[in-house]
């Protein structure tokens, strides 16, 4: 038992650090590609001096003399160079943005700002999340729980109509939210005109709770609706075949055989064996929550994460970029740690000394 | 059991079935588009801008909207050379005047011309060619149109006439001169003419004219809102998703059971590498990355395939290691071993095949995640600049879905083919997964 935990820890802190190095690289690989490994700044440069160009059109400038004039200009892009930080060499600069990005000082956007006018990267995410959580929590806790409750009733029916039909439709799940998005746009929107395009509230809504709620609700009906009918077919199918695959193991089959109630084989001898798995893909889903979907926020110009990095990446906003990127990969690693921890020390089939050791 | 008959086993699910006649009928669109318009003869006409489509009409609909009982009418072009000569005079001094008779039969109830177009081709040294339309009805009344000046190449758009629109009390000319008598909603059938009194005014002054109809419907397909026919796109989507998909999955799927069996085989630091590197990718958020390709660098289809593959080959698979590790101490491996066949020939000839037919499902079933990535791209505007895709047409259209149902043709029919690839592939692909895979077998 001892040694047992012994090896666990030793498996867990090995583990973490290659986990923890895992990031240190894909944030590393993030700055250079949204940088183009420093081709980026010659662009910015440009645009500071496009900028200042403009300024100095201003009828009061243009009356100084010539050297004074190139002087004022000089002193503003020299600003400005400083402020993006062109005034250091890209790779100084690239390690920088790395140790912050793992440090969690995700210090100020370039471009962008949050709705309160503030540059901190930081509040910027922080107010997106809330709306990213309410829009992607809602739909895939509502198509993760109809779709496990389904396929366990189906499974119990095997066979039957209702499962041949949901199999024959598992192929639907193909397209993604976003395609099914711009049918249901399509549809309820422009058509029959009954639900919104886009956003998350109607300006006009009435300035009680109940008439903000119901707008925002309204709004996010189509948003919601296009997960649940991207992904519910394939996801009631996966989970009848795992549980078909896991109720006709042998020790079910003897349970089966004692005469145990079908309700308690079900708890007892199917769901238990296959908690794992779903609390990896309730994990997983989690994940997907935070990171939300560009295009299906993009598509219904839902003020979220996702559309947010997706104007981040547009305005070339590097602080912004690398600073949601590390959350998302500091989640994904945490997440997939926390599984693998959670397998070696449940399943006793995954065998830490076998598995572990080899792994080291 | 061999390959094949495992594939035959395919007939056995209807839905596989259907799943290939879709899978059949993009392979033969593929083929048909690259046959009907070469490579660069599609990206020509896609990319040539108005010029080239002005004499097919904006927005037009699909002709099939007429067989569920619309009866819009389609483009009716009537040449200089079918035009009737009713009278030619020499009038002095080198002036001549011919009239001649643009004739349309105008036979469709459903809806007006979407515009109306005379295009001129005048050739004059110093004084141009003056055209005096007149407009007659098939019930006998004559519109005076106005007088041209032909100067050299161009088109009076009789649609879009301003003076003109005012003499007609404000109604657009392509409604008010179709407009019946009785009931202005609707369209007077019956043959049309446009009355030309051609004047030249020098011996070798000549024009050429054209009457151009615009319908409401056009082709199989309809046009966009730059009049480019959208069959051209719809055709090479399919190509293009194909290829992108097939590549993508083919490439991919062959290198994380190549890669996943040399981690394996070999054990210790290689296999700890790889291992890593799966995690890497998974920490990698692949959309993200694409956008800021796409952003930055090039949006070319092709540049994306390779940023997607180069980012795929990161690492391999963890279902394939975990497979790997248990087949690699299994009797057979043990023997080859024994009979001295080296690492390489043990993994090519020995670990490999033996999953090769698992990657047969996986392959299929990777192929619509990659078309829908394209598509994707296309709808966050990140397509690529010059190829005809169905993603691209979504997208341009999708700006004109609050426009009202008359769109509608525009996004649907791009939709509908990515439906059909997608929801194709996986059919297949599931079935094939219930073949190939013991445990679904019996289920």
């Amino acid at each position: 038992m001892l040694e047992n935990l012994r090896r666990l820890g030793t498996y867990a802190g090995v583990r973490g650090l290659l986990l923890f190095f895992t990031v240190i690289v894909a944030v590393w690989l993030i700055i250079l590609i949204a940088n183009m490994g420093g081709a980026m700044d010659k662009i910015i440069e440009s645009q500071i001096r496009e900028q200042v160009g403009a300024m100095m059109q201003n009828p009061d400038l243009q009356q100084l003399p010539e050297g004074e004039r190139k002087k004022i200009y000089d002193q503003h892009v020299e600003v400005l160079r400083i402020q993006y930080g062109l005034d250091r060499p890209f790779i100084e600069r690239a390690f920088r943005y790395l140790w912050n990005g793992i440090t969690l000082n995700l210090g100020y956007a370039e471009r962008i700002h949050s709705d309160t006018g503030s540059r901190q990267v930081r509040l910027i995410l922080v107010e997106r999340l809330p709306y990213t959580l309410l829009l992607w929590g809602t739909a895939q806790f509502l198509l993760f729980s109809t779709s496990v409750f389904i396929a366990l009733i189906l499974s119990r029916r095997y066979g039957s109509f209702v499962d041949r039909l949901v199999v024959m439709l598992a192929p639907t799940s193909a397209p993604p939210a976003w395609f099914y998005g711009i049918i249901l746009i399509l549809i309820f929107a422009s058509l029959l005109k009954v639900l919104p395009y886009g956003g998350f509230i109607d300006p006009l809504a009435p300035p009680t709770f109940l008439g903000r709620a119901l707008s925002v609700l309204k709004h996010m009906v189509l948003p919601v609706s296009s997960v649940i009918v991207g992904g519910i077919f394939a996801t009631i199918y996966s989970w009848r075949t795992f549980f078909l695959i896991y109720s006709s193991e042998d020790y079910v089959e003897l349970a089966r055989a004692k005469g145990l109630s079908s309700r308690s084989i079900e708890r007892r001898y199917i769901l238990r064996p296959t908690l794992p798995p779903i609390v990896t893909s309730f994990a997983m889903m989690l994940i997907a929550v935070w990171m939300g979907g560009v295009i299906t926020e993009t598509v219904f110009s839902w003020p979220g994460l996702g559309r947010m990095l997706y104007n981040a990446i547009a305005q070339n906003d590097t602080p912004v970029i690398v600073g949601a990127n590390v959350i998302y990969g500091y989640l994904l690693a945490m997440s997939v740690f926390v599984l693998d921890i959670l397998y070696a020390a449940l399943d006793p089939r995954v065998r830490i000394g076998a598995v572990g050791g080899q792994r080291l | 059991m061999n390959l094949w008959a495992r594939l035959q086993e395919l007939r056995r699910y209807p839905s596989a079935l259907v799943g290939l006649a879709a899978v059949g009928l993009l392979i033969l669109m593929s083929v048909y588009a690259v046959v009907r318009y070469p490579y660069s003869e599609a990206i020509r006409l896609w990319r040539a801008g108005e010029l080239t489509w002005l004499e097919y009409p904006r927005n037009a609909a699909p002709r099939w909207f007429n067989w569920f009982g619309a009866d819009l009418p389609e483009t009716i072009s009537v040449t200089h050379e079918r035009a009737k000569a009713l009278h030619a005079e020499d009038l002095g001094g080198g002036v001549r005047r011919r009239t001649l008779s643009f004739s349309c039969d105008f036979l469709n109830g459903g809806g007006f011309p979407k515009e109306l177009a005379l295009f001129y081709e005048a050739t004059f040294t110093r004084t141009p060619p003056q055209a005096v339309l007149t407009w007659r009805t098939p019930d006998g009344r004559e519109i005076p149109i106005g007088t041209q000046v032909l100067r050299g190449g161009g088109r009076y758009i009789i649609s879009a006439d301003a003076a003109l629109v005012k003499r007609l009390g404000g109604r657009p000319p392509h409604e008010a001169l179709f407009a019946h008598p009785a009931e202005p909603g609707k369209p007077l059938r019956g043959r049309y003419e446009l009355l030309v009194d051609l004047f030249t005014f020098e011996p070798q002054s000549e024009a050429q004219l054209k009457l151009i109809v615009y319908g409401q419907v056009h082709g199989w397909a309809g046009t966009d809102n730059l009049r480019r026919d959208l069959s051209i796109a719809l055709l090479w989507g399919a190509p293009i998703a194909m290829v992108f998909g097939m590549s993508a999955a083919l490439i991919l799927t062959l290198w994380y059971l190549f890669i996943s069996a040399v981690a394996t085989w070999y054990g210790g630091w290689v296999d700890a590498l790889v291992d890593r590197l799966t995690e890497l990718r998974m920490i990698l958020p692949l959309l993200p990355i694409l956008i800021m390709v796409g952003m930055f660098w090039s949006r070319s289809l092709w540049i994306m395939l390779a940023v997607l593959i180069l980012y795929g080959v990161i690492g391999g698979s963890k279902n394939y290691r975990a497979m790997y590790l248990q087949t690699r101490s299994l009797p057979y491996v043990e023997a080859a071993r024994a009979y001295g066949a080296g690492n390489f020939r043990i993994i090519v000839r020995y670990l490999v095949p033996r999953f090769l037919p698992l990657t047969i499902p996986a392959f299929i079933n990777a192929i619509p995640g990659y078309v829908f990535l394209e598509a994707s791209l296309a709808v966050l505007g990140l397509g690529d600049p010059v190829l005809p895709t169905w993603g691209k047409v979504i997208q341009e259209a999708s700006g004109f879905l609050y426009m009202g149902s008359s769109y509608y043709y525009w996004i649907l029919l791009p939709a509908a083919l990515l439906f059909l690839t997608g929801v194709g592939f996986a059919m297949v692909g599931i079935a094939l997964d219930r073949i190939f895979n013991p445990r679904l077998r019996a289920i």
